[in-house]
């Protein structure tokens, strides 16, 4: 019964995350609006994080496999780019690395600042 | 029959290929312990090159491999969990953690602006690639909305979302990130909820502030792209 219940919850709240897509005007896919749901039930108390632990556990740990099949897709749409191939590659690159370095510094720079200032949270061992 | 005929009456293939795959990935890198050599990069190649070699169309393959598509939704339902049990990260470095994501947007609108007008792209290109760090429909919806092209966006989409998960760890040890939750939001932010399946390998702050920047870069990139765009 555990197990079933776990994925009711999660059923129940996938379903009610596509009935917020479908009638609110915003391009906002049905998981981010069952993400939302569900983090505010868990905040109100209303689902325990016990309730739903081992299905959670199952998803992350087959998380990868789930982008496998719209990956593959690129087979059937790489001639799209074809024509300005090399252009196009390196946008895609350095624009991505662009985003983890400009965030990922930023945030350390201001976590690690406000660890100085009197709390653990950064504990990675620099600045110590 | 040809094989291709043959597999458009069977629904297993397409997910039991992406399995046994992905599985043969997870031996390969243990075997040699290269980071590059990422399971769900030698999935892709295996699959595709397996597609190709034994003339199978990519809907044959995808009538049973959208069946593991399917659990996206509730997988990414389930994020919510590693976030809420991170609050008190969240709770303590609110304005760090959005301050970080909306810097991170700036940069890739700029970015990708000055390197197609390096290159002399098409503003059609241009305006498909700007909503790329963002999760797949969201970034549609955007592309739509600033006259992008939804076939090209979804390109530049899962680009990023594989540069994520296979070269975000060796990205974040060249920039020096080893703070966890700057790594959560380095990897959400620039590669959505692909970068964030690595980001749960790496720990639960990882996987948390991964979650929360795939929520906040969404909602930032809806309201930065068409106000950049009205201003330039």
């Amino acid at each position: 019964m555990k197990y079933l219940i776990q994925i009711g919850i999660i059923t129940a709240i996938c379903f009610a995350g596509e009935i917020l897509s479908v009638l609110l005007p915003f391009p906002v896919p049905s998981g981010v609006y069952g993400l939302i749901l569900l983090f505010l039930l868990l905040c109100l108390g209303i689902i325990k994080p016990i309730q739903i632990q081992e299905i959670s556990d199952f998803f992350m740990s087959i998380l990868p496999i789930l982008f496998i099949s719209p990956s593959v897709k690129l087979m059937t749409s790489w001639e799209l780019i074809a024509d300005h191939l090399i252009a196009i590659l390196v946008l895609l690159f350095l624009s991505t690395v662009c985003v983890t370095a400009v965030t990922g510094l930023t945030a350390q720079a201001m976590l690690q600042r406000e660890a100085n200032s009197g709390d653990e949270l950064s504990k990675d061992g620099e600045g110590k | 029959m040809n094989l291709n005929e043959i597999l458009q009456e069977t629904v297993y293939f397409g997910a039991a290929l992406s399995i046994f795959f992905y599985w043969l990935g997870t031996l390969i890198q243990k075997k040699w312990k290269l980071s590059i050599l990422n399971p769900l990069l030698i999935c892709l190649v295996l699959v595709i090159l397996f597609l190709k070699i034994f003339h199978i169309d990519y809907e044959t393959y995808d009538a049973g491999a959208k069946y593991i598509t399917y659990f996206l939704t509730p997988a990414t339902v389930c994020l919510a969990l590693p976030l809420y049990r991170q609050m008190q990260i969240l709770k303590k470095n609110l304005p760090a953690i959005l301050i970080s994501i909306l810097l991170g947007c700036l940069a890739h609108f700029f970015v990708v602006w000055g390197i197609a007008a390096l290159f002399h792209l098409d503003d059609a290109l241009f305006l498909s690639f700007l909503p790329k760090s963002v999760t797949t429909p969201i970034a549609l919806g955007i592309s739509d909305k600033i006259g992008g092209l939804q076939e090209i966006t979804v390109i530049g989409v899962t680009f990023a979302g594989l540069m994520g998960a296979i070269l975000g760890p060796a990205l974040l040890k060249l920039f020096g990130i080893r703070n966890p939750a700057a790594q959560g939001l380095a990897l959400g932010s620039a590669s959505h909820a692909v970068g964030t399946s690595k980001a749960v390998e790496l720990g639960e702050i990882q996987a948390a502030m991964s979650s929360l920047a795939i929520v906040v870069t969404g909602i930032l990139t809806v309201i930065i792209c068409p106000l950049l765009l009205s201003v330039l």
